[in-house]
């Protein structure tokens, strides 16, 4: 009794399999249908809460970056909060505008939500059972299915018959084609090291290599990085849902769970956005020494661990979302895709291309005399010590060579440094007149 | 006003490609109940039409029928952010009809109350033009700072938002006991904080984006159109009530006038933010000098000004507020007219927008800093 109690605690894993096993399922049903169903569960819940949390979370950090407390009424410190929001907007008038475009203002929510769910399926959240499902081209099914969901926002837009939500939809279709462009290309730098487009393959290979290809790729990350926080349309970005211009942009008509539907999806995609950047480039749940416990013999701790590992550097990235949002003031339409196109598919065109240099130098240099930079090919790019530290050099002056050629290519337009282009204010002290006299019975002044 | 030509036939809207957006009066970002009506070409404004009125409550034929010192409420309901500056243009224009002599004390605690209140209501519009272009966290900060003047006001008027400041002839009661003290400690405390918000604002690199080139308008156009107060300042016209016919106790006071030199977005932003620092040097100047005796001028039993036609104006936080009072010797003015701030400051927000995006527009009404309660009356 005892021993398998301690089994559960241990590998709730194995336990749950020996017991679908005992019921009479087949081993095949068990790996192939039962186990996938619980994962996606698993998934789908704790992502569900992750999103409902990330909504608390977002509020909190608001408040303490803007001097007040946040939510604190339901629950300690408020922490019911999401789930009383969550009631309350189901409980809300299902409300579709008279002359909506029925069926796809129905639609569009869920297009959304379940765009941006879908792909956690590939998300590698851990290593051995932590995953669903290891696409080998799992970082193309990413960026695809995550696009659908410029689609749901589209036609949200065109079906609510307001022409804010008109608004709304067509710059969010223009922003999100945009930025889909240079957020795949920001992410063939990072793939020329990992050799693999299945996310788990990736993660292996920073593990094998026992660096984070953030050092590698810096230029890379941050091309993402702003590109998934544009297409993602959160602020500084947000212009499909700017609320002080476009009332609310697409959802302008949306209210009650339709509504929120479109707010877990945005919330989902940010937790994507995330998930791809801690993959690709903080080594996704690889972390030092952490594969002790695996060697010790705890395997299920290490996935676990593996597991929490991931979902932190997650909440790194997310923090720097709410960071973002909270501080800065919204682009405009058209500087939003100056940036897109004149910044960030340049910079992300460059940084293949160098990445490409520094790959071709590294391997080079291997052989060269004494030095020796590649340690093995088989899984990812595999660097020496050595051939390490060149590369980190090499992925700085790629940060600096970008930056360069940027403000080469942009230094003449407009925006690009607007403070020097202008006079500043000056303080004059006026000579005191006369003081104000009380009647001006000759002069009556016109009417305005 | 001018007339935005709406296209109303399915054909017409069909063929163009222009769109007739409405904005307000239910808006976000309208600073109250104003409708504008856009006609865009994409997100292009080729023109637009203010409709106005939405919030009108008669303010100046109310007063008609009201006798002088009744009508002084009122007042402080037309800019409800600058509640104390209103007040004060009522008040003044009717001592200077009476030609009561209000005691000098009186004079110091208007003019360090009015630029309390010109603070609070630079911070408020620094708050909601700050939220119009995205920037949220500048909203409750600013706020934060509006926070210690309310109180200073609460304790002083028993009022925070519509404070009936003045009576005619000088104030209803003296300074609370900790007003000095009070007073000092905001003085003291603004410089840093005020600093803290513009690290946020003034070289950011999207704030300038958004405000940099935006809205401008010529010190030409400014005069032409009867600009006042910080937009016509921004546009590099030295027009200030304070200096040109100095009123209260600012003939006293040493400070500068900031003035811009591109007239646009940025550079009223700017002109703003040194308004506040020059109000608290006249604070600071006038809390240092603040005489003793008594605070309010004696005053004959029934308000009765002389018959005739009076205009008195003072520097408000948006502008001139005047206050034009045609007397028939009764105890109710025979007509009185506000010259409201913002109502001609927004006229020139159809020039200012042509040619930007829907996005700038919702800036440049942010840069007007108008108030739909002084618009509308």
């Amino acid at each position: 009794m005892s021993i398998s109690f301690f089994s559960l605690l241990l590998s709730p894993v194995n336990f749950i399999g020996d017991l679908l096993l005992k019921l009479g399922l087949s081993h095949d049903a068990v790996n192939s249908v039962v186990w996938p169903l619980i994962q996606i569960s698993i998934v789908v819940l704790v992502v569900t809460l992750w999103v409902a949390y990330a909504t608390y979370l977002e509020r909190k950090i608001s408040a303490f970056m803007q001097a007040r407390l946040g939510p604190m009424r339901v629950g300690p410190w408020g922490l019911l909060q999401p789930i009383a929001d969550g009631l309350k907007l189901l409980t809300k008038e299902d409300f579709i505008p008279e002359d909506a475009d029925r069926w796809i203002f129905f639609f569009a929510p869920y297009i959304a939500v379940v765009a941006a769910f879908i792909v956690f399926s590939v998300v590698p959240f851990g290593p051995d059972w932590a995953v669903i499902t290891d696409v080998n081209i799992g970082l193309l099914f990413v960026i695809a299915v995550s696009s659908v969901g410029v689609l749901a926002l589209i036609l949200a837009g065109w079906s609510s018959n307001s022409k804010y939500a008109l608004l709304g939809g067509l710059r969010s279709s223009a922003q999100m084609v945009s930025y889909e462009v240079s957020m795949g290309l920001a992410l063939i730098g990072g793939l020329m090291f990992a050799r693999t487009l299945s996310l788990s393959g990736i993660v292996a290979a920073q593990a094998s290599d026992a660096v984070w290809y953030l050092v590698y790729q810096p230029a890379g990350f941050l091309i993402f990085l702003i590109s998934g926080i544009a297409e993602n349309n959160r602020a500084p970005f947000d212009l499909p849902e700017a609320e002080s211009e476009l009332v609310a942009g697409f959802h302008t008509e949306y209210s009650g769970f339709r509504w929120s539907l479109f707010f877990m999806a945005e919330y989902a995609a940010m937790v994507v956005v995330s998930a791809v950047a801690t993959t690709l480039y903080l080594g996704g749940w690889y972390f030092p020494f952490v594969h002790k416990l695996e060697t010790g013999g705890f395997h299920n701790l290490y996935v676990l661990v593996s597991a929490l590992i991931f979902v932190t550097k997650m909440a790194v990235i997310l923090y720097l979302y709410f960071w973002l949002r909270w501080t800065l003031p919204r682009f405009r339409y058209d500087q939003l895709m100056d940036i897109g196109w004149k910044w960030l598919i340049p910079a992300a065109l460059i940084n293949i291309v160098f990445t490409g240099f520094s790959v071709f130098v590294v391997q080079a240099l291997d052989g060269w005399g004494s030095l020796r930079t590649i340690e093995s090919m088989s899984q990812g790019l595999n660097l020496t010590a050595t051939g390490k530290l060149i590369m980190i050099g090499l992925g700085i002056i790629g940060l600096f060579i970008t930056g360069g050629f940027l403000s080469l290519v942009n230094g003449r337009s407009r925006d690009f440094n607007l403070k020097s282009q202008r006079r500043n204010i000056r303080l004059v002290n006026l000579p005191s007149g006369t003081p104000a006299v009380a009647s001006t019975k000759e002069t009556a002044p016109t009417e305005a | 006003m001018h007339q935005v030509e709406i296209a109303t036939t399915k054909e017409t809207l069909l063929d163009s490609p222009e769109m007739v957006l409405n904005m307000g009066p239910q808006h976000p970002s309208t600073h109250g109940v104003l409708r504008v009506i856009l006609r865009l070409d994409g997100e292009t404004v080729i023109d637009l039409d203010c409709d106005i009125g939405y919030l009108h409550r008669g303010m100046e034929k109310i007063a008609e029928n009201r006798q002088y010192p009744m009508i002084a409420p009122y007042w402080d309901r037309l800019d409800y952010i600058a509640a104390v500056s209103n007040g004060l243009v009522w008040v003044e224009t009717v001592e200077q009809v009476m030609g009561l002599d209000v005691p000098p004390r009186a004079h110091y605690l208007r003019t360090i109350l009015t630029e309390l209140n010109r603070i609070a209501s630079h911070l408020l519009w620094l708050a909601t033009h700050a939220l119009d272009i995205g920037a949220v966290t500048v909203l409750l900060w600013a706020l934060r700072e509006r926070e210690e003047i309310l109180k200073i006001f609460e304790r002083q008027f028993g009022a925070r938002l519509t404070c009936h400041a003045w009576r005619i002839g000088g104030l209803p009661n003296d300074a609370y006991d900790d007003f000095e003290a009070d007073v000092r400690r905001f003085v003291s405390n603004f410089p840093r904080r005020l600093d803290e918000y513009e690290t946020v604002l003034s070289e950011n690199r999207i704030w300038l984006s958004r405000t940099v080139g935006i809205g401008v308008i010529s010190a030409q156009d400014a005069i032409a159109i009867g600009l006042s107060g910080p937009a016509l300042r921004g546009s590099g016209v030295a027009w200030d009530v304070r200096k040109a016919r100095p009123y209260a106790a600012y003939a006293d006071m040493d400070f500068d006038v900031p003035l811009g030199e591109n007239g646009d977005t940025f550079d009223r932003y700017l002109v703003r933010l040194e308004e506040m620092r020059q109000s608290r040097r006249i604070i600071q100047q006038a809390v240092d000098k603040l005489p003793e005796g008594p605070v309010s001028a004696k005053l004959p039993k029934v308000i009765k000004p002389p018959a005739g036609d009076y205009y008195h104006s003072i520097e408000g936080p948006k502008g001139e507020i005047g206050c034009y009072l045609v007397s028939d010797g009764s105890a109710h003015p025979y007509r009185v007219r506000v010259r409201p701030p913002s109502l001609i400051n927004l006229q020139a927000l159809r020039q200012m927008c042509i040619g930007h995006l829907v996005a700038d527009v919702v800036a440049i009404i942010g840069t007007l800093d108008i108030v739909l309660g002084e618009i509308d009356r």
